[in-house]
């Protein structure tokens, strides 16, 4: 069988091609030029160009067939732009879901598919298991539970999913490292790359303010009492408590709502929610979950699954009730993804 | 792997290494050195140097081996531009928007790091310049014109013998690039009246990595780079002896059989591209007579540049979208830009014969071709 490797130049995506290569595959690998990234910069993105030189010797030891695509353009107008613009809008975006619906993932496996593979890879961190009787697969969390990224694609369908294979998340971080050194592979002590790709040194605030320049507004406490002033709402998250220059308080205060330029802030009891509202809908278990005792919903990259009952309110939109403990500090254009034990079942944009 | 990418190199043909060979294994003096073992090197290199000179009808004083065609029209360009300013003849310089990085970057350099003037002339829609459009640009301060003698993309060629006599006239140096030019179509020197002329080895089954530039008696250049003084004071370093012997008998056996192998390649050329046209959607980048012999440069509505060419690839078929950027991702071309051709929702594919190239090898190539399209085409394009 084909396979396309999608080849960051990380450790992870490294190891994939060379299990598939190792299973028997035929692979090619494929380095996604995402930005104008020159070498050398601090942090560690997946874009630079010493990047694209760590997969291409990646490919080179592997003996595979090895493209670069730039996707430069399209990540600008289908991610980064969006990455913008939601927090222009009062909202905290999760880019990665963006890249890997429009871009990494699901654009991606078309384009492999039409140009003759039959399946894409990349390194993210997850498991498919097919289950024989009904054919379906499921997408269940990684094996090392502090890398998992079912997360961030629970918008991939089914028929992509039986086009997609994710042999990374089948093992630990630690052992992937030690598998790729055993294989010589450059990129087996790499550090992690955590942060978000397009804002290598991390300072998201700083980035949008390049962006968006000087926006300033009011903060206002829970009784809508004048409590200061700050330079742009996209530097605000819900559940954020520091920067925001209100300190000597009695009691910690947080980011609860952002209302257009008014950055809403309370004492944390107040971030607790019950329910929430999320649209556009996506199921990558084929089809909404039946209601049960047995779902949980998680609201952030790095979040708890919580006990919910989930409803379909139709046209894609869902609310989710939290029937156990509430989390903390929901914001709104993150994710909501809706889980049973292991397996994730789709999820939605908070509201 | 069927071989349709000779526009980017070419494979060395066995005579060409049989050429080389001695001064890579039996002897390996410094063409610079007095003793004997130096003679016999700079008997090598001067070989080839006449070699050069015949082929080209130059004197060999004017032939100076560089490192390839890069190197060649860095030295024309920036050397030409450094000395006629430091004559204090002026300080503008024209070029064309066709020309290949190796022109176009080095006249930028010259405006935005050297205090240059520069005038990017643009092509016509059919990819040719319009001699007259290029010498309107020309003003009393111009002291250097560049400009290809034809595109590595599109396989246009430039009206060189038109401007040529024109700028002389003017007083006017002239530098042109004919890596891709030459044993395709004719490079008379003498008629374009150039100053200078950059050529490569691989382009024509020579080595990489050595080049020629034609540096015309009594025209001053000032030197890249500073060193022993070798090739008259233009150009220091030790000579490349295997490389340049490569050089000089790739050059000559590529001028010997040019006669022939032009209309060999123009009639597989013409075979290639009637074959891609039967996919449908496909049209001719660039003016279909005033072109390279072996170059079929297309548009193909409805699919994906590169990702035609990984289908072509995988199904054993090389051929190339342009040029290729740092990380190796396809450029989009500034010569198709320049054109004003269109970019969205359309591929374009560069196809290039050589002298390896069989009329199977062609057919077979137009059946993998129709046969990516039509798959790219039902699948939506492969558009990224």
């Amino acid at each position: 069988m084909r396979v396309l490797v999608a080849l960051s130049g990380g450790v992870d995506s490294s190891m994939s091609a060379a299990l598939l290569v190792e299973a028997g595959y035929d692979v090619t690998g494929v380095h996604l030029k995402m930005a104008d990234t020159p070498s050398g910069l601090p942090g560690h993105g997946c874009c630079t160009l010493d990047d694209a030189r760590d997969a291409r010797r990646v490919a080179d030891a592997l003996g595979i067939p090895f493209y670069v695509w730039d996707l430069s353009e399209p990540f600008q107008e289908r991610v980064v732009d969006d990455f913008v613009a939601e927090y222009a809008a009062g909202r905290t975006p999760n880019p990665c879901i963006r890249c890997n619906e429009r871009v990494k993932y699901t654009a991606l496996l078309t384009r492999a598919r039409a140009v003759g593979f039959e399946a894409l890879a990349t390194g993210h961190h997850v498991r498919l298991r097919r289950d024989p009787s009904s054919g379906r697969v499921r997408l269940l969390r990684a094996a090392d539970p502090g890398k998992d990224q079912t997360y961030v694609l629970y918008m991939a369908g089914q028929e992509q999913l039986t086009h997609t294979l994710w042999p990374a998340g089948e093992h630990h971080k630690h052992e992937l490292r030690a598998m790729a050194e055993q294989r010589g592979l450059v990129t087996a002590s790499k550090p992690d790359s955590n942060d978000i790709c397009f804002v290598p040194d991390g300072d998201v605030g700083g980035f949008l303010a390049e962006q968006l320049g000087a926006r300033p507004g009011r903060i206002v406490g829970p009784d809508g009492e004048d409590l200061g002033r700050h330079q742009g709402s996209y530097r605000f998250t819900i559940g954020q408590r520091r920067g925001l220059g209100l300190a000597g308080r009695d009691e910690p205060l947080y980011v609860t709502g952002i209302d257009g330029s008014t950055v809403h802030v309370g004492p944390r009891r107040m971030l607790a929610t019950t329910s929430l509202e999320a649209h556009g809908a996506a199921w990558v278990a084929g089809e909404p979950p039946a209601d049960d005792a047995t779902l949980t919903a998680q609201v952030r990259y790095r979040g708890q699954p919580l006990p919910c009952a989930v409803d379909d309110l139709g046209r894609g939109r869902i609310r989710v009730d939290f029937t156990d403990e509430p989390p903390v500090g929901v914001a709104p254009g993150q994710a909501v993804a809706i889980y049973r034990g292991e397996e994730c079942l789709g999820g939605a944009t908070i509201r | 792997m069927i071989n349709l990418d000779h526009a980017a190199t070419t494979p060395l043909e066995p005579a060409v290494l049989e050429a080389m060979r001695p001064w890579l294994t039996e002897s390996h003096g410094n063409p610079s050195s007095q003793h004997a073992l130096g003679q016999a090197a700079r008997a090598g290199v001067e070989r080839a140097r006449e070699q050069v000179a015949q082929a080209l009808a130059v004197d060999p004083l004017e032939v100076i081996f560089t490192s390839g065609g890069t190197e060649a029209d860095n030295a024309g360009v920036k050397g030409l531009a450094w000395a006629a300013r430091a004559a204090g003849r002026g300080q503008h310089v024209v070029t064309t928007a066709l020309e290949h990085h190796a022109v176009l970057e080095a006249c930028e350099w010259l405006a935005t790091h050297q205090g240059f003037a520069l005038t990017v002339v643009p092509p016509e829609r059919d990819g040719i310049v319009d001699p007259q459009r290029l010498l309107d640009a020309v003003t009393d301060d111009t002291v250097l014109v560049a400009a290809m003698a034809a595109n590595n993309e599109v396989g246009t060629l430039q009206p060189i013998a038109e401007i040529g006599p024109a700028l002389a006239e003017r007083g006017v140096a002239l530098h042109v690039d004919a890596v891709q030019a030459f044993g395709r179509s004719p490079v008379d020197i003498g008629a374009w009246q150039a100053t200078s002329v950059a050529l490569t080895a691989h382009k024509i089954n020579g080595p990489k990595g050595v080049g020629v530039w034609v540096l015309r008696r009594g025209a001053a250049a000032t030197p890249l780079s500073h060193g022993g003084g070798q090739e008259r004071g233009v150009r220091s370093g030790t000579l490349a002896v295997p490389l340049i012997a490569g050089c000089g008998e790739a050059i000559a056996r590529t001028a010997a059989r040019a006669e022939d192998e032009i209309p060999r390649l123009r009639r597989l050329r013409d075979r290639l591209l009637t074959g891609l046209e039967r996919a449908g959607g496909v049209r001719l980048n660039g003016c279909r007579d005033r072109r390279l012999p072996h170059n079929a440069h297309v548009a193909v509505d409805g699919v994906d540049g590169e990702a035609l060419l990984l289908a072509l690839d995988a199904a054993g078929v090389a051929a190339s979208t342009g040029s290729a950027c740092q990380s190796g991702a396809a450029e989009p071309s500034h010569v198709l830009a320049a054109m004003g051709a269109p970019l969205e929702g359309t591929g374009h594919l560069r196809l290039t014969c050589g002298l390896d190239t069989s009329e199977d090898d062609v057919d077979t190539a137009a059946t993998a071709f129709a046969a990516a399209v039509d798959r790219l085409r039902g699948a939506g394009g492969g558009f990224a």
